[in-house]
């Protein structure tokens, strides 16, 4: 599904991706951790297409296209979902509203009819018992004055309308307290199939708790140092970030 | 980054006026420049009494000693108001009887306008006075309006047709001597539409004009004047499109609202007046006086204006609470781009007791433009009680544009309590790629955001109107953002 080969990204003069090979496919569950400052969430804006960062090398491919080459519209229309980590307002334009045009802006791109207010209003109930969100806060202005655990739970709502084939979602248990943490994670769970992937960005073990990985990486210093299964975040929490570090350092001795 | 942005601001603001094209129609028109022998022109075509010719000339005096106001914050080259042709009317054989015999190249004006005039008649139940140029050229739905006994017609006609109407209250609210561009509207004005409410009649429909300048160099000087008697209610709606000139031309109209007791009037504007090209050449003079008076106890009269164009706009739809517990509103959407200036906001003048005021300004500026709010809240002595509440917010799109807040607060009544909010704020690149990230390309994600930031204005106009104002934003604003 997605396949990264030496990726290499900057942000102004900074060097931040330093060569990132990565392949997911459907059905799995990957994780990318790694201590502050690492790159993960450079990676996350990178295969969504910020354009703040500039790819210096490598390629990625994502269902058969050059991802880098396409705009970041047609990246989410071709099935690539970002929850973010700092989630935007847009004051006066309801989630609702918000949703419904980027469902039928997808629709239209993929040359389906769109969904008529019935047929929506139908899908949006169905996904909104997945993050157990509230008709009510739909209805208000995108994200503004939503709680911390309101805002994470309205991204894997619109991942739930948007049915993606891969979400990445960058530090989606940053600024959760536990019970956010679970509502979050059971959609997540309740939305993985054999077709579709998930790249979960973390900075702790705890989401992995609840959204169990096929594959974990650590990146450190803007390349992956380490890949392994669920066990390796395990040792990450237990040992810190700081035993990756002694010991890539005993390496490069 | 900043480049990219300027990039994506570069292409959306640089698209072009969609409804400029003329139609091709011989024009009646009077000889260039202004004269008393023009004013007496104008009034003999129309066929007018000498009262009005009177009206007129004496305007036309009073023009003569006024000077051109300075204040505003816009610049544009002086007009030389004698290289203006002050009467254009599209030449007609008969005056038509119905729809159908409107010249044909007409009725293609309004289809490409989207108001096909006989799919508004059938569909949509507004009644249109369309004003093409100077004259009104078809008025609809007059009929089943004369049952209530509401008049909707043509000024010109109803100088004939209701004399003693138009001597009552024409110049009542706006008198001749008001300022330079009124001056100037009451001695020259073709045309315009009248309505009259009689007392306690709800208006049945939705009553509208397009206004539409078309023939070169030709200053379109409307007249409106609305009186709704005793308990009677009209909502009504202005449109207007100009085609593409390459030189300025210039329009003051005037509109007028009288408010009898517990009347209420909505006023409802789309303004999309070619704004001139990408540099600045071109494009409409909008120079208007509109002022409505709550004469009577309980009237309310409410303003909704969503402005995209003109290249110059100076106008300041009004209200004078004179009647106690007289309401007054104004809802604004101004949008500027290119080289657009405009200086427009509102007056709210408290004279009645217990009256109330309530000033939504929105302002969005692109390109290079340049976006004021310029308002007045004043609360006379005897105006206790009186409440007033203004919000002005601006957004700009791009580094190179810029937004004004003028706000004048004068209150001589100290129970009165006047509020005022301003903010600022830019469309962020941020929200511009949460859009793209979902699918949304840049520019639907900014007519979303500035739909979004437009909403309450936009809440206000009627169903039918507030579709094509969101178009209107997102065709003014097409290539703008990032």
């Amino acid at each position: 599904m997605l396949k990264i080969e030496n990726l290499q990204a900057r942000i102004e003069e900074k060097e931040i991706l330093k060569g990132i090979n990565l392949e997911i496919k459907p059905g799995e569950i990957h994780a990318i951790m790694g201590p502050n400052g690492s790159g993960k969430s450079t990676l996350a804006s990178v295969l969504a297409g910020r354009e703040d960062y500039e790819v210096t090398g490598g390629s990625v491919d994502f269902l058969g296209k050059d991802l880098l080459e396409m705009s970041p519209e047609d990246r989410a229309k071709e099935g690539l979902f970002l929850a973010f980590q700092y989630p935007v307002e847009i004051p006066g334009v309801s989630t609702t509203n918000f949703i419904k045009t980027a469902v039928n802006e997808k629709r239209k791109y993929l040359g389906q009819e769109p969904l008529d207010a019935a047929q929506f209003l139908k899908t949006m109930k169905e996904k909104m018992k997945l993050v157990e969100i509230d008709q009510s806060l739909l209805s208000r202005s995108l994200n503004e004055g939503f709680s911390g655990g309101e805002k994470k739970r309205n991204e894997i709502f619109q991942m739930a309308m948007l049915e993606p084939k891969l979400a990445i979602l960058d530090e989606t248990d940053s600024g959760l307290d536990i019970d956010a943490l679970r509502i979050v994670a059971n959609g997540v769970n309740q939305l993985r199939s054999k077709d579709n992937a998930f790249l979960v960005v973390t900075h702790y073990q705890r989401l992995l708790d609840y959204i169990v990985p096929d594959f974990v990486h650590v990146l450190y210093k803007g390349r992956i140092v380490r890949s392994g299964t669920k066990e390796l975040a395990l040792e990450l929490e237990e040992k810190g970030y700081d035993f990756i570090k002694a010991e890539l350092e005993k390496e490069t001795v | 980054m900043q480049e990219e942005n300027d990039d994506i601001l570069e292409q959306i603001t640089s698209s072009e006026y969609k409804y400029g094209f003329v139609t091709d129609i011989e024009a009646d028109e009077a000889p260039k420049g202004l004269s008393e022998d023009i004013v007496r022109f104008i009034s003999a075509k129309k066929n007018e009494p000498e009262w009005m010719l009177e009206y007129r000339l004496k305007a036309y005096r009073q023009w003569l000693t006024m000077e051109e106001p300075t204040w505003p914050n816009v610049q544009y080259p002086a007009i030389n108001f004698q290289d203006v042709i002050y009467y254009s009317a599209p030449k007609q054989k008969v005056a038509p009887n119905s729809l159908d015999e409107i010249d044909p190249e007409l009725r293609k004006t309004f289809e490409k306008l989207g108001i096909s005039l006989d799919e508004q008649k059938r569909i949509s139940g507004v009644a249109v006075d369309a004003v093409i140029d100077s004259v009104s050229v078809a008025t609809t739905f007059k009929e089943e309006l004369s049952k209530v006994g509401v008049i909707f017609c043509s000024m010109s006609e109803a100088i004939q047709e209701h004399p003693e109407l138009i001597k009552k209250y024409l110049g009542s609210v706006v008198p001749a001597t008001d300022n330079f561009f009124s001056a100037l509207n009451a001695a020259v004005f073709s045309d315009g539409s009248f309505c009259y409410i009689p007392k306690g009649v709800r208006c049945p429909m939705e009553l509208s004009t397009y206004f539409r300048i078309n023939a070169a160099n030709t200053g379109q000087f409307e007249r409106t004047l609305i009186v709704a008697e005793e308990g009677s209610y009209v909502s009504y709606l202005e449109g207007c499109t100009a085609p593409m000139r390459d030189e300025n031309q210039l329009h003051a109209a005037v509109v007028e609202i009288v408010a009898m007791e517990k009347a209420e009037v909505k006023y409802s504007t789309v303004q999309n007046w070619y704004p001139g090209d990408k540099e600045g050449k071109g494009g409409i003079y909008n120079f208007v006086t509109k002022r409505g008076i709550c004469a009577g106890d309980h009237s309310k009269i409410s303003w909704t204006q969503v402005e995209t164009g003109s290249s110059v706009t100076w106008k300041y739809p009004s209200v004078i609470l004179k009647g106690d517990h007289s309401i007054g509103e104004f809802y604004s959407v101004a949008v500027t781009n290119n080289f657009q200036q405009a200086d427009t906001g509102t007056k709210m003048v408290h004279i009645g007791k217990n009256t109330r005021s309530r000033i939504v300004s929105k302002g969005i500026s692109a390109g290079k433009s340049q976006n004021s709010y310029r308002g007045l809240v004043s609360v006379a002595k005897n105006a206790s009680n009186s409440r007033n509440f203004s919000q002005c917010d601006s957004l700009l799109l791009g580094d190179k544009c810029g937004a004004h807040t003028f706000p004048y607060i004068e209150v001589k009544n100290n129970t009165a309590i006047v509020e005022h909010e301003a903010t600022t704020s830019k469309i962020g690149e941020d929200q511009i790629f949460y859009c793209n990230q979902r699918g949304i390309d840049t520019e639907t994600a900014v007519a979303l955001i500035i739909n979004g930031f437009a909403k309450e204005v936009m809440n206000q106009l009627p169903m039918e109107f507030a579709v094509e104002a969101q178009k209107l934003l997102a065709i003014s604003l097409e290539g703008s953002v990032g």
